[in-house]
């Protein structure tokens, strides 16, 4: 019953779907809509993505120092491990699953407030697809900001060890500086915004199916809200596992 | 003009709709009541192909909507309008922009003569002044003549309104029923409202279509509704003690009228 379930749901995401990636009634106004999502959905959520990586970043390097502390051990390992684990995981995996919580909730609440109080239907009465409308330009302004976020994300987890190193003597900015610079792998970035994109999408679009999907009243966009924070976890952690093996061996 | 032939429909086995047949005439107030759980809202959103009828014809002006494809649809929608019972505004927009959607969204109009259309159909909903403000911003009644804008903005031969007069106070609901009625003599409009206000019945209705339990159980106009012999429609329409005293008024004046 719960496998049925789930296929009918996986059609009929598919079906959201191909409505969304139809051709707009109108280029220009696609346009507009997606430079306002961009704003929405991307600058509004950088005040949260560089106050969550400065402490993660130093947060990182203090538990990176007492956990590896050892003669045997070079001290810049510090700075070496904290670049990697930002790179390889904190910017794009654990940065889209905070982001899910907030850009998948605002999305899904938004698209299922307009559902439940008919506004989708208007759309639908004017003649127009309502989920090409709505939703490709979330999806396409998520996307498309998703790399800004993350190369923010680093840089401020990085800048939040710098300043770990600068204000206590766990470890000196000199040692935490080479540790950054030492032995980099240029793909590890690349490997973070492929994997950012797809995560983007995720949040994106699984938000918006079950906001498009919601109906009733408060409580059921309440509800939507919230599978849809929750598969959009679920979807990114599946597809971090996914991209890691084909990527990264 | 639309025509409904042998409408029908279930849900889960239940049948909500019993093969109804029904006129909508062009230039007129065509109203569908009934009471709650009789089936106007779902014959109401048959009539614009939000929900699939199983079995029956909906002719606009000769044109079977439940044997449209997508794209006659599409075309057909663009000659409706529709006022939602909670007026259905988009809330990111301000009136104007409300107003402005549909002009954008279907017309090849310069942005000027787009702001022309939509500042006209705001001094027609008389909201001169409230361009700049947002849905939450205004009452409900405010709300809804911003609805009737935004419908009539691309001039729609067919008018659908769902409980326009819903949540509204009596005074504000007269200005409604007089706007749509007005609006629809004006432009030759085929309105169909779904009601149960009884002052729009007894005010507006020019062809009033009684549903109950899915069947269609009574047509006439609002002269003929005084006079029924029709029980449902009279337990309907005069169930209170108020609208009791109007139709005996009604029966005693015209018995005191000499006949010509």
């Amino acid at each position: 019953m719960g496998l049925i379930s789930s296929l009918a749901t996986f059609g009929r995401y598919c079906l959201f779907i191909k409505r969304v990636f139809s051709v707009p009634d109108r280029w220009a106004v696609y346009g507009r809509r997606t430079v306002t999502e961009i704003s929405k959905l991307g600058i509004d959520s950088i005040p949260l993505v560089l106050i969550i990586s400065v402490f993660i970043g130093a947060v990182i390097t203090i538990q990176m120092q007492l956990n590896i502390a050892s003669p045997l051990i070079p001290a810049y390992s510090v700075g070496l491990a904290t670049r990697d684990i930002v790179l390889l995981e904190f910017a794009n995996s654990i940065l889209c699953l905070i982001l899910a919580g907030k850009v998948g909730s605002n999305i899904a609440s938004e698209i299922g407030t307009m559902r439940v109080t008919e506004q989708i239907d208007a759309l639908e009465i004017m003649g127009i697809n309502s989920a090409n409308y709505l939703v490709l330009p979330k999806i396409t302004a998520f996307v498309l900001f998703m790399p800004v976020l993350v190369v923010l994300s680093i840089a401020t987890a990085l800048v939040g060890g710098y300043l770990v190193a600068l204000v206590t003597d766990l470890i000196s900015v000199n040692r935490y500086v080479y540790g950054l610079q030492a032995l980099f792998q240029e793909w590890y970035v690349w490997y973070g915004l492929i994997k950012s994109l797809f995560f983007a999408y995720i949040i994106a679009s699984i938000s918006s199916f079950y906001g498009y999907y919601a109906h009733g009243g408060a409580l059921d966009v309440g509800r939507a809200s919230t599978n849809a924070v929750v598969s959009s976890s679920v979807y990114i952690l599946l597809f971090d596992v996914i991209l890691t093996k084909l990527l990264l061996q | 003009m639309i025509e409904i032939r042998n409408l029908k429909k279930s849900f889960d086995g239940r049948t909500v709709l019993h093969g109804i047949d029904a006129t909508f005439e062009t230039g007129k107030t065509n109203l569908i009541i009934g009471q709650s759980g009789s089936g106007k809202t779902v014959l109401m959103k048959s009539l614009v192909g939000l929900i699939q009828p199983d079995s029956g014809e909906i002719l606009f002006d000769g044109r079977n909507l439940p044997t449209m494809t997508s794209e006659q649809i599409s075309d057909l929608r663009k000659e409706i309008g529709m006022l939602f019972q909670g007026s259905a505004l988009f809330d990111s927009e301000t009136v104007l922009g409300n107003v402005l959607f549909p002009l954008m969204m279907f017309t090849d109009k310069s942005h000027e003569e787009q702001m022309e259309r939509a500042l006209f159909c705001l001094e027609r909903v008389k909201l001169t002044g409230a361009e700049k403000k947002y849905p939450s911003e205004i009452s409900g009644g405010m709300q809804k003549r911003v609805a009737i804008a935004r419908a009539i903005a691309l001039n729609p031969r067919y008018l659908f309104c769902d409980e326009p007069n819903s949540g509204l106070d009596p005074r504000t609901s007269i200005v409604i029923d007089e706007l749509l009625s007005d609006i629809t003599h004006e432009y030759g409009i085929t309105t169909v409202i779904n009601t149960h206000d009884m002052n729009s019945v007894l005010g507006i209705g020019e062809n009033i279509i009684f549903i109950k339990d899915g069947y269609r159980e009574w047509v006439g106009d609002m002269t003929q509704i005084y006079n029924t012999g029709n029980e449902a429609l009279n337990d309907f329409v005069f169930a209170t003690r108020l609208f009791k005293q109007v139709r005996d008024y009604v029966a005693t004046h015209e018995s005191r009228t000499p006949q010509r």
